[in-house]
């Protein structure tokens, strides 16, 4: 059986760029720590009553040493309560969710990312061992990127302002060609614009979705997106999905 | 001692808690959570005789204390389910309820005739689904269009029919009474109010249908009111929801007459939560001294 919201503690919380913060948290049940592939997710609750009503999906930034870490910007109501939770809070949580990355990718791997799309692509470079490069794509003020530094070949650092590193979108600097596989995550339009690019190319792309989502685990189907076997579950199917099977609307 | 036995149109719930249609798929997910065999029953994602895709753009959105969802009865189908699904359920140990929905009288017919041989205990009849186009809870607004096809279904069904009502009926109490003298063995209300949201950014509704079904603990109180006021006007057994949170929100659901209820949207805020109504049920008895639902049911 697999286990229902469980409980975790903050050791930790901090923000590391507008908007974007780090949480990690600790399991409140001895012997029994936190699990999950890259591209995993969990759904988090930090608060007690029912408002705001449903719990928040966030991919796993790490697991290292029975700590879980994630990585989030702060968008609505219940990411802002969680921006304001201190060391010692509690949160509800349940998962690992989704069915992640497939962790045997072959050949030369290029990692894409937008804004808070590096979440899980961080969690995914330290699990794959393959020789990679990493774009990651900022509005302004870049994070983590002192985590990807010495585990690529090489990064490429963009931001819409041109405040570090190239002044543009990361999908002005990759080169689809060069790569056996590419992954990518972020706001959609650039997800589109990297899969049509592989495509072209005739390169594999995966992709990791969001999605708005009630339950979390694939039964409200709000999540649910068109692909070319039918709808498919963001949550459950998901997150990943093969590039060529995603319909993007227009 | 206790006893949270309940018989509703000749099939015995172990316990009053069903889980509601829409929020709980086929049951295969929250099989991973908790064994089924401890919910009285489980309704079935609402089906069409033929597969559905269900509606594009925003389906779930969040409200206070309560979402709103324009799914658009996404399901495998009247065949599919057959195929696929009932067997999954049949092994469960639970009583299975086929939500049926249809955009027209002809399809709801040939959809209960198919199930008529299979091995589901109980048709709930979907009049009043608010996210499609046609059909759905059109047939659940007027009394006089539901007791048309509540009738014709009837004749053609041979499982205990329950009919489940829309709280966006003209008039709930007359809906319940139309629906009871066309036959129907049971009600089950409330399905999702009728709402809307607007994204002020873009100027434009949030959905694209532009109304959507509201549910959640806000509609608690709404659907309380029905179900008592429909209990008090009909003489056939009642299942209610609307926004039951807890065993205690259950527990109102019958002493305001119902005879079984359902839980729908909380499913999405804890897997088991079910568990955890059925067991504040148990608790609730116990410390009352209640030996049967039947002691406290309509009471008030």
């Amino acid at each position: 059986m697999k286990r229902s919201y469980r409980k975790g503690i903050i050791p930790s919380n901090i923000q590391i760029a507008p908007n974007i913060y780090e949480m990690k948290l600790a399991t409140c049940d001895p012997g029994f720590g936190f699990k999950g592939k890259p591209g995993q997710f969990y759904m988090l609750r930090g608060w007690e009553a029912m408002d705001p009503f449903l719990a928040r999906p966030i991919s796993i930034s790490d697991i290292s040493n029975g700590v879980i870490t994630f990585l989030y910007e702060v968008r609505g109501r219940g990411t802002h309560i969680f921006s304001k939770l201190k060391e010692g809070d509690v949160l509800e949580l349940l998962g690992p969710l989704g069915a992640g990355f497939d962790l045997n990718v072959k050949g030369k791997v290029a990692l894409i990312s937008g804004g808070i799309g590096i979440a899980p692509l961080i969690y995914l470079m330290k699990r794959l061992g393959n020789n990679m490069d990493f774009y990651c794509g900022f509005r302004s003020v870049p994070y983590y990127t002192d985590r990807i530094e010495g585990k690529v070949n090489n990064i490429y650092i963009t931001t819409e302002d041109g405040s570090v590193g190239h002044k543009g979108f990361v999908t002005e600097l990759f080169i689809p060609e060069k790569y056996d596989t590419v992954i990518t995550c972020g706001p959609t339009p650039m997800i589109k614009t990297v899969v049509e690019m592989c495509k072209e190319k005739n390169v594999p792309v995966y992709v990791s979705m969001e999605n708005r989502m009630a339950c979390g685990i694939g039964t409200c189907l709000g999540c649910a997106i068109e692909t070319t076997s039918g709808m498919l579950r963001v949550c459950k199917e998901g997150p990943v999905f093969s590039g060529e099977e995603v319909i993007f609307d227009d | 001692m206790i006893s949270t036995k309940v018989e509703i149109c000749g099939v015995e719930f172990k316990n009053p808690v069903i889980v509601a249609s829409g929020t709980f798929g086929f049951g295969r997910e929250y099989a991973e959570y908790f064994p089924l065999s401890r919910l009285g029953g489980i309704s079935s994602k609402g089906l069409t005789l033929n597969k559905r895709d269900g509606n594009k753009g925003i389906r779930i959105y969040e409200v206070a204390s309560g979402i709103m969802n324009s799914i658009g009865l996404q399901n495998p189908g009247i065949d599919g389910f057959i195929e696929n699904e009932l067997p999954f359920m049949e092994k469960q140990g639970t009583v299975i309820l086929a939500n049926v929905g249809g955009n027209t009288l002809e399809e709801y017919i040939i959809s209960v005739d198919k199930l008529n041989d299979t091995n589901i205990d109980i048709i709930e009849l979907n009049i009043s689904c608010p996210n499609v186009k046609k059909g759905g809870m059109a047939f659940g607004i007027r009394s006089k269009t539901a007791y048309e096809v509540v009738t014709e279904v009837r004749s053609a069904c041979k499982k205990p029919l329950i009919v489940k009502l829309s709280p966006n009926a003209e008039d709930i109490v007359e809906m319940a009474e139309s629906c009871t003298k066309a036959g129907a063995d049971g009600l089950s209300l409330v399905n999702t109010f009728n709402g809307m949201a607007i994204d002020i950014y873009n100027r434009k509704p949030v959905f694209n249908n532009i109304t959507a079904g509201l549910s959640g603990p806000c509609i608690k109180p709404i659907a309380l009111r029905m179900v008592y006021e429909v209990s008090k006007a009909v003489d056939i057994p009642i299942i209610g929801l609307g926004g039951i949170m807890d065993y205690g929100d259950a527990i109102e659901f019958i002493m305001a007459g119902a005879h079984c209820i359902q839980v729908g949207t909380a499913n999405f805020i804890k897997p088991d939560i079910s568990i955890d109504i059925i067991e504040g049920i148990e608790e609730f008895m116990k410390d009352e001294g209640i030996k049967s639902l039947d002691e406290i049911r309509g009471v008030v």
